[in-house]
């Protein structure tokens, strides 16, 4: 059961028209999993995602969540699937602890909601409405409602979009909490140090289109690429790019002793990244 | 220096839980809990906005407290321009909180994400659109209730002369709201946004009051206005209120010089049943272009 992957996707496609907002695209999602769906705006996240959640028909490909097909949603299905939608803006006019409660009368077995709103950090907020919440804190209230059926997947669509660094980190420490938990996490983001923190596997999309599959230690071979090693002597700043860093650096400590300004750098999550959309972007130009 | 572990997904165990059988979806027991559920936040919603209340709920009785100042004069012998006005008013207010309040909220909701935020979740459709009934059916009542009343203590407007009266009431009411709920909910698909849900749905509501006997007595108005009216439910409710509330003497003063119970039953399941048609055939659970 367990070697089973919560989500698989092979060849999905959506298409509007001649527009293929979705062309192409497969990954796997395994069982506890916290997996990152990472791309620019545009590129297909939503709509792949949404796919998944049971609300829009796909063009073509394979997919199956917790071992069913979403495009034929069932109320146990449901029950098993939490959905952070990307923004929302309705339930203004009832509190936390009501909304809340009243979704927790639609699942079959139900985490209790004063524990589920202590979870997201709303407890102080129990009795605020809706509309009089933050939009990080309206976010937790998302999650709230995402989690309240107690989910073995929870798909979480952009979710720390238009927050302010603190809100984010506050909201990333909630996200572990949930993946301690054992739950599976779909993410959707185009934040890269979002996917360095939280993520276990990722697929990078863009155009529509899987560029990149892996951690985010290896995404684009960034684990063995090149390291930059740059330190000082007597003639200023000296670097150079060696696939043998160590070796470098013990040969350096052999000849000169202890090296000033050392440093040791390979690329980053946000350079195998970008180099990932530009290459993709001009093999786009060239065709 | 701070180091940190990546995370990886064999340290964590996937936590399976019991799947709920399929039956409990289906059970009567599960649609009832959520309908309760959904008709409780939709009261509590409607008591937190104030905008519903008085253009949904107290509107007739604002404009009964109004018009019944303003006007003092008789109808007929004996039958006070409030007495008329008071069933003009029923007639409104069944219209008001069933179709307005419903085609104006369940706009804004779709517009909002409630409906897909709900659709997303195991509750059944149904139980969204009985916490809407049951939202009408108190609504309803208070307002009808609270409508009487002041008329009856503030401008010795007669109840119901008998039980007979009475029934047409209850009836008329039921039929009324019944129609005007599956209307309201059809109506919805009709306004592009949620913004513009009170601005496309206000006037048609406005309208059918002036030509459907509420503002005006109806045997005074044009042939032609009164033919376009006759379409349309709220001259049937409002006329099967006054069956309810004025003498007997009153029916001969009708165009038709008879209360046309059997016609309006008639017409009010009639509109019922195409409004189940409409909404069956053209209810949408997303905003426009979301597919």
């Amino acid at each position: 059961m367990s070697s089973e992957p919560a989500v698989r996707v092979t060849d999905l496609h959506k298409h509007y028209g001649a527009e293929r907002a979705v062309d192409g695209v497969s990954f796997d999602v395994a069982p506890g999993q916290v997996f990152a769906l990472l791309g620019p705006n545009g590129a297909g996240k939503s709509t792949t995602v949404e796919v998944l959640e049971g609300y829009r028909a796909r063009t073509s490909g394979e997919v199956s969540v917790l071992g069913a097909d979403p495009g034929r949603p069932t109320p146990v299905w449901r029950s098993r699937l939490g959905i952070v939608a990307q923004s929302t803006r309705d339930l203004s006019d009832l509190t936390v602890t009501e909304v809340v409660r009243q979704f927790a009368t639609f699942y079959p077995h139900p985490r209790r909601p004063e524990a589920v709103i202590e979870q997201v950090g709303l407890a102080d907020d129990a009795r605020t409405r809706a509309s009089a919440l933050s939009g990080g804190r309206r976010r937790r209230l998302d999650v709230a409602l995402g989690i309240v059926g107690d989910p073995e997947l929870l798909f979480l669509d952009e979710p720390t979009t238009g927050f302010d660094p603190e809100a984010r980190r506050e909201f990333w420490a909630l996200v572990q909490l949930l993946a301690a938990d054992g739950t599976t996490i779909l993410l959707t983001t185009h934040y890269l140090d979002e996917v360095e923190v939280l993520a276990d596997a990722l697929a990078v999309i863009d155009g529509g289109r899987i560029v990149a599959t892996g951690t985010p230690a290896d995404l684009g071979g960034r684990d063995t690429a090149p390291a930059t090693v740059r330190w000082r002597d007597a003639g200023g700043w000296r670097t150079e790019l060696t696939p043998q860093p160590a070796a470098l650096v013990a040969r350096l400590h052999a000849q000169v002793g202890e090296l000033d300004g050392l440093s040791v750098h390979r690329p980053t999550l946000e350079d195998a990244y970008l180099s990932l959309l530009s290459s993709t972007t001009s093999q786009e130009a060239s065709r | 220096m701070s180091t940190t572990t990546p995370p990886s997904a064999t340290a964590r165990a996937a936590r399976t839980r019991q799947p709920a059988e399929p039956a409990a979806f289906r059970s009567p027991a599960f649609l009832l809990r959520t309908s309760l559920a959904r008709t409780a936040v939709e009261l509590k919603e409607l008591s937190r906005s104030w905008d519903a209340l008085i253009f949904n709920v107290f509107f007739p009785i604002i404009f009964l407290f109004i018009f019944g100042s303003v006007f003092s004069g008789d109808v007929a012998p004996g039958v006070s321009f409030t007495q008329y006005f008071t069933a003009g008013m029923a007639a409104s207010g069944v219209l008001l909180v069933s179709f307005q309040s419903l085609a104006i909220s369940i706009a804004v909701e779709r517009d909002d994400g409630l409906l897909k935020r709900l659709e997303g979740t195991p509750v059944p459709p149904a139980a969204y659109f009985l916490g809407k009934v049951g939202l009408v059916v108190v609504t309803g009542a208070v307002q009808m209730a609270v409508l009487l009343t002041a008329a009856h203590l503030l401008f010795d407007v007669d109840l119901p002369a008998g039980p007979q009266q009475w029934w047409t009431l209850a009836w008329v009411t039921v039929l009324g709201a019944a129609a005007g709920t599956l209307l309201g909910i059809a109506y919805s698909s009709v306004p592009r946004t949620g913004r513009s849900a009170s601005a496309v749905t206000a006037p048609v509501v406005l309208v059918l009051q002036f030509i459907s006997g509420v503002f005006f007595v109806y045997s005074q108005l044009p042939g032609w206005m009164q033919d376009v009216a006759a379409v349309f439910p709220l001259k049937w409710m409002a006329e099967g209120f006054r069956a309810a509330l004025l003498p007997e003497s009153m029916a001969a003063a009708e165009p038709a010089g008879e209360w046309q119970l059997g016609l309006i039953a008639l017409v009010l399941a009639g509109w019922t049943v195409v409004g189940l048609l409409l909404c069956r055939t053209t209810f949408r659970w997303r905003r426009r272009g979301d597919r």
